[in-house]
């Protein structure tokens, strides 16, 4: 472990549902799980990270004071990040920044939502200039729109079918079932997804994932502050990636209603969501070839192929051959979402980039009791937010 | 009978052109020739370029099918739909060769996801959105040509 590390000491959730309660009281939890995971006081944090909420690109509600608040004033330093789903992330880079600047030495990041039922979309009020507002206003175009078009062109282009986007689910189904903090725990059957309604062909109601409540933490600190609370082996992040993209960014991306040209700019050489995880491999100096485990962000069952690719894990086009081969399974090649994923929890937009980074935590530290990867050592974060937001963790032990 | 007025929605004035060859209006870089859509001012998408003179530009009424889909339920507010009449509808992204964009915009009424599919070629039509008492609020759509790929 080197001395300018920045370290995993405490991990924590509330778990995820449809409970129906002030956000407050899910980050307050995870909070004070995450605290505890660390055998750290609350009054020693110096640094409170907040992922914002948002309602489809707003940010608001949600700060890191509103945290603080909760856990009573300590006079600590605050910030407050947002980057859609990607928020997570961002607070967990404002959180290492200052830890590395040697600014902090024990810093909580904490993420919670209260989300609505149903469709995810903008906040009422005519707001023309707006692109999130004017995809709903013009074309009916929800969030499961874009998913579903990556799908499609999945299947006219590479082939995929039904039934392996509908095992992405079974999988991840079984990987959820034992763990406490999902959702959804129960296996489901590939018959059973495609039963279910269509929303936005191809992609089954089953296929798409719901909208939770839940909460998020975790205890950052450096090398130096972890060795003297005698943690001698913690999970170390290795890399943080929160890039946008490169232009033209050809691949059309929520929530807008065209792409860049490149009828003068030549495409880069990598797509944004391949890019976000080169950039963690990069600054990590590892690759894909050194992973034991990842969780990405399977908004949709296809989406979860998508990043099969954008990972490295395979070829553009050959996802499929991983699901369909069980690669992806926990005891397979490379498991994906042991902790059951969107799939089994549902998204709670702001803890989701965090819990993320709790899930292989715990697979590397040998603590995923039901779901765990033998001998993780080595496991990536993937995600992606609204208007061009990276979001990749890369964490070593 | 009185016809009603006929204008873009809100949020689309001046975002098209109709009459029997409508186009699209994008934006083209005085300086470096690159494109946008929707119309941008101010300065060119583009970092390799310091253009402050982005041009209106009708955009290429044909181009090819990328990716679509259809949406079975009824979307939420701002999208507009008379209480228990929404029909699902589908979309398609449409690459435009020529200016190097996708654009997204929905499949012309009665078009549906089993009549199309990547490659296939599309043209641009102008629809009804939604119309209220005085006025049929129009957007863009696509149309399949019967031309595939």
């Amino acid at each position: 472990m080197s001395t300018d590390d920045v370290v995993v000491l405490g991990a924590g959730m509330h778990p995820w549902g449809k409970w129906g309660r002030n956000f407050v009281e899910y980050g307050l939890a995870a909070a004070r799980t995450a605290l505890d995971d660390a055998g750290v006081e609350w009054s020693d944090i110096d640094f409170v990270s907040g992922s914002s909420t948002m309602r489809n690109g707003y940010p608001g509600y949600v700060a890191g004071a509103t945290f603080a608040q909760a856990l009573g004033w300590t006079g600590c330093r605050v910030a407050s990040s947002y980057a859609a789903c990607a928020s997570g992330a961002t607070a967990i880079e404002a959180a290492r920044m200052r830890i590395l600047a040697g600014r902090s030495d024990v810093a909580l990041v904490v993420g919670a939502d209260t989300t609505p039922k149903g469709f995810l979309a903008p906040n009422a009020g005519d707001r023309p200039d707006d692109p999130d507002w004017l995809r709903f206003r013009l074309g009916g175009i929800t969030n499961p729109s874009y998913f579903a078009l990556y799908a499609r062109r999945r299947m006219d282009v590479f082939g995929d079918t039904d039934e392996d986007f509908a095992a992405v689910k079974v999988k991840n189904a079984r990987h959820g079932l034992g763990n406490p903090n999902a959702r959804y725990r129960a296996e489901t059957s590939v018959e059973e997804v495609l039963a279910s309604p269509m929303v936005a062909n191809p992609l089954r109601l089953l296929e798409i994932c719901a909208t939770s409540d839940g909460g998020a933490a975790l205890v950052l600190c450096s090398a130096d502050y972890a060795r003297s609370h005698g943690v001698i082996d913690p999970v170390r992040v290795a890399a943080v990636s929160t890039v946008t993209p490169t232009y033209p960014n050809t691949i059309i991306e929520m929530p807008n209603l065209a792409t860049d040209s490149s009828a003068v700019a030549t495409a880069p050489e990598r797509p944004f969501k391949a890019s976000i995880a080169h950039a963690a491999y990069e600054e990590a100096g590892v690759g894909p070839e050194d992973l034991d485990v990842a969780e990405v962000y399977d908004l949709s069952c296809a989406l979860e192929l998508d990043w099969y690719e954008d990972i490295g894990l395979c070829a553009p086009g050959d996802a499929a051959k991983l699901i369909r081969n069980g690669d992806t399974m926990i005891g397979g090649r490379i498991p994906v979402n042991p902790s059951g994923g969107l799939a089994c929890f549902g998204e709670a937009v702001p803890a989701q980039a965090i819990a993320q980074v709790c899930e292989v935590t715990w697979q590397l530290r040998g603590q995923a009791a039901g779901r765990q990867v033998d001998g993780a050592k080595v496991g990536i974060t993937a995600n992606q937010g609204l208007f061009g937001h990276g979001s990749s963790v890369l964490l070593v032990r | 009978m009185t016809t009603k007025d006929r204008a873009p929605a809100l949020g689309a004035d001046g975002w098209f052109t109709t009459g029997d060859d409508p186009h699209l209006i994008g934006s083209r870089c005085d300086a470096c020739g690159t494109y946008a859509f929707p119309k941008r001012s101010g300065w060119c998408p583009s970092p390799a370029c310091r253009g402050t003179e982005l041009i209106d530009t009708p955009l290429s009424r044909r181009g090819r099918i990328w990716s679509y889909t259809d949406a079975q339920y009824q979307p939420p507010a701002p999208f507009v739909c008379p209480p228990d009449a929404f029909e699902p509808f589908a979309i398609a992204a449409v690459e435009l060769e020529a200016e190097g964009l996708v654009v997204l915009g929905q499949l012309v009424p009665g078009v549906g996801v089993n009549d199309v599919k990547v490659g296939d070629e599309v043209e641009l039509a102008i629809g009804v959105l939604f119309a209220d008492d005085t006025r049929e609020h129009l957007v863009w759509q696509w149309r399949p040509t019967g031309g595939t790929r």
